[in-house]
């Protein structure tokens, strides 16, 4: 069984909210669409958003660091959002775990947010319907799209690659490998959701590295050893001087 | 949780006008057992019509909930996973039934279809008032159930709900049965006694079980969700410095009711005085002294108490994506 998903790696998302444009520009003009503002450049500014980028400190001054965290809907394996619609309207696709809604049968109720832990949908204000992340379903099957554009906006528009785009139940996915092999996390797992979306946590990457690795003890460069390689030699031949 | 208004009218008002139904049935089913002296037909006329009226008022507010009202009729389709869908095929069975029930006391069908060997007499309005009775209790778990069912919301994921939303209903029901009751008492005879004992019974028994909950929710709730698995960072640490928005969005404006915890506070305790003190009161004054002006006050202020009563079982639930809204920027 397919379930596509996004793993977003912490350690390399800048905070740049590239993702968060691009998706408004592809879902507002698409299949989704538009997605609301209201006051754009009034007091207070509103809209709807199917990702947004948000920022936490973590540690105590001065010791402390930034992390920038993508959040959008996670697809859940166990969506809670699905069986509470009353009109169906909310679903989740067999055929690759999609979590969708249908804006046609949505009575804008709002109770499947309530059902959402983490609040992940969004009440577009004028068009009076519940909206949440597609995973740009009308674009990566889009035949029309060179096959390497076949991804979320998002995905597409990352500059740092913090957000990868695949099959989580694939084993040899690209995703999985990164959820296996750099400890990919799901948010709330206390719920039993089942987030299909991963997180990669921040890392350090360190390297020892030892004075004699800075300073080559037979290094054939040194002042020394070119002085004694330059000195006039009585070897005839011209290879002993430039072997080097 | 931000009130929706919407939802306080909707679930006071049915509360209310299913209260009223119990009310209404159980004085027929004393009287009928010889415990109680006869009620006039009229009594059950008009007050299962106050219960329809308060019935459909309920189904009113409930379409304002809604951001789609002309597509209502999808929601009865999933009624075998929705607790809202199950609500919504409840509602109008109930009313219907309680309809049935009033229309069969209107049109008089009152002769005995068959009596027991006791010598009750059982007729038509009986058995519709047994359907109707059960179609209510129907319709006060599917509103309970609406939000005990949420797990993620602490405060609301009990029994408790369940049994509050019944004792509360069938309180403010009861009460203003004792109005009717009034209304119609003569020299010779009253009712108000009977209906103001029930009254009395289940407001104080709902005080019992409300009061559960607030201490439940204040004191024995351990918020499953923190910062550290909200972002999936171990960090005792963490605080928010941008939310993605500079102007709020549908997530601070659904779930934050924006009130300071001092204000919440002081609704618990005039909704305890209103719902529950003022109300017990006055009913217990209605045995001493007659007339209508004292249970309709009852019934005035304990209406107005449920609606405060119910603005502070919203706002008093927290949502755990709450987590994710703490700072603007």
């Amino acid at each position: 069984m397919t379930q596509l998903a996004l793993v977003i790696d912490l350690n390399v998302c800048v905070g740049c909210h590239a993702c968060v444009t691009s998706c408004k520009e592809w879902n507002t003009s698409g299949q989704a669409g538009p997605m609301v503002d209201q006051n754009a450049y009034g007091e207070d500014p509103t809209g709807t958003f199917f990702n947004r980028v948000q920022s936490f400190e973590i540690g105590t001054y001065p010791q402390t660091e930034t992390v920038h965290f993508p959040k959008s809907c996670l697809h859940c394996e166990e969506p809670p959002c699905v069986p509470v619609c009353p009109t169906g309207a909310s679903y989740k696709r067999e055929q690759d775990g999609i979590v969708l809604v249908d804006y046609d049968k949505c009575i804008g109720c709002a109770y499947c947010s309530w059902a959402c832990p983490y609040g992940a949908r969004e009440m577009d204000a004028q068009q009076r319907v519940m909206k949440k992340c597609t995973l740009c379903v009308d674009r990566i099957y889009d035949e029309a799209l060179p096959e390497n554009e076949r991804k979320p906006a998002c995905v597409m528009s990352c500059p740092t690659s913090a957000r990868l785009f695949g099959d989580v139940h694939d084993e040899n996915s690209d995703v999985s490998k990164a959820i296996r092999e750099r400890a990919g996390y799901q948010l709330m797992p206390e719920w039993g959701t089942k987030p299909a979306n991963h997180y990669l946590p921040r890392r350090k990457t360190e390297i020892t590295i030892h004075p004699d690795e800075l300073e080559r003890a037979d290094n054939p460069l040194s002042k020394e050893e070119r002085k004694q390689h330059n000195a006039p030699s009585s070897d005839p031949s011209l290879d002993d001087m430039t072997s080097w | 949780m931000h009130p929706p208004f919407s939802m306080v009218f909707l679930t006071t008002l049915i509360g209310a006008g299913q209260g009223l139904f119990l009310a209404l049935f159980t004085g027929q089913v004393f009287s009928q057992f010889k415990l109680l002296q006869a009620h006039d037909s009229q009594f059950f006329v008009i007050g299962t019509a106050i219960s329809i009226l308060l019935l459909c008022m309920g189904l009113f507010a409930a379409f304002f909930h809604l951001g789609r009202p002309e597509r209502a009729w999808r929601s009865a389709t999933r009624w075998k996973t929705s607790w809202l869908s199950r609500e919504i095929i409840a509602l109008p069975a109930a009313l219907g039934a309680v309809a049935l029930y009033g229309l069969a006391h209107f049109l008089g069908y009152t002769e005995p279809l068959m009596i027991t060997a006791g010598g009750t007499q059982i007729d038509l309005t009986l058995l519709l008032g047994l359907l109707a009775t059960i179609a209510v209790y129907l319709l006060f778990i599917c509103t309970g159930m609406i939000y005990a069912g949420i797990k993620f919301l602490q405060e609301w994921h009990t029994p408790l709900t369940v049994i509050n939303y019944i004792l509360l209903g069938t309180a403010s029901g009861f009460t203003i049965a004792t109005a009717l009751a009034a209304y119609f008492a003569t020299e010779e005879s009253s009712l108000v006694p009977f209906y103001a004992t029930w009254a009395i019974i289940f407001t104080f028994l709902a005080l019992i079980t409300r009061s559960a909950a607030l201490i439940r929710n204040r004191f024995f709730i351990k918020p499953k969700s923190d910062m550290r698995s909200a972002i999936g960072i171990n960090h005792k640490n963490i605080k928010q410095i941008a939310q993605g928005s500079m102007g709020g969005s549908f997530n601070t404006r659904e779930y934050f009711h924006g009130k300071s915890a001092g204000f919440v506070n002081t609704m618990k305790i005039v909704f305890l005085v209103m719902v529950f003190a003022i109300p017990l009161v006055l009913l217990v004054l209605t045995f001493n002294l007659s007339g209508l002006i004292i249970p309709l006050v009852a019934v005035a202020v304990q209406y107005l108490g449920l609606m405060v009563e119910r603005w502070v079982f919203f706002a008093d639930a927290n949502h755990p994506q709450n987590l994710y809204y703490q700072q603007i920027s």
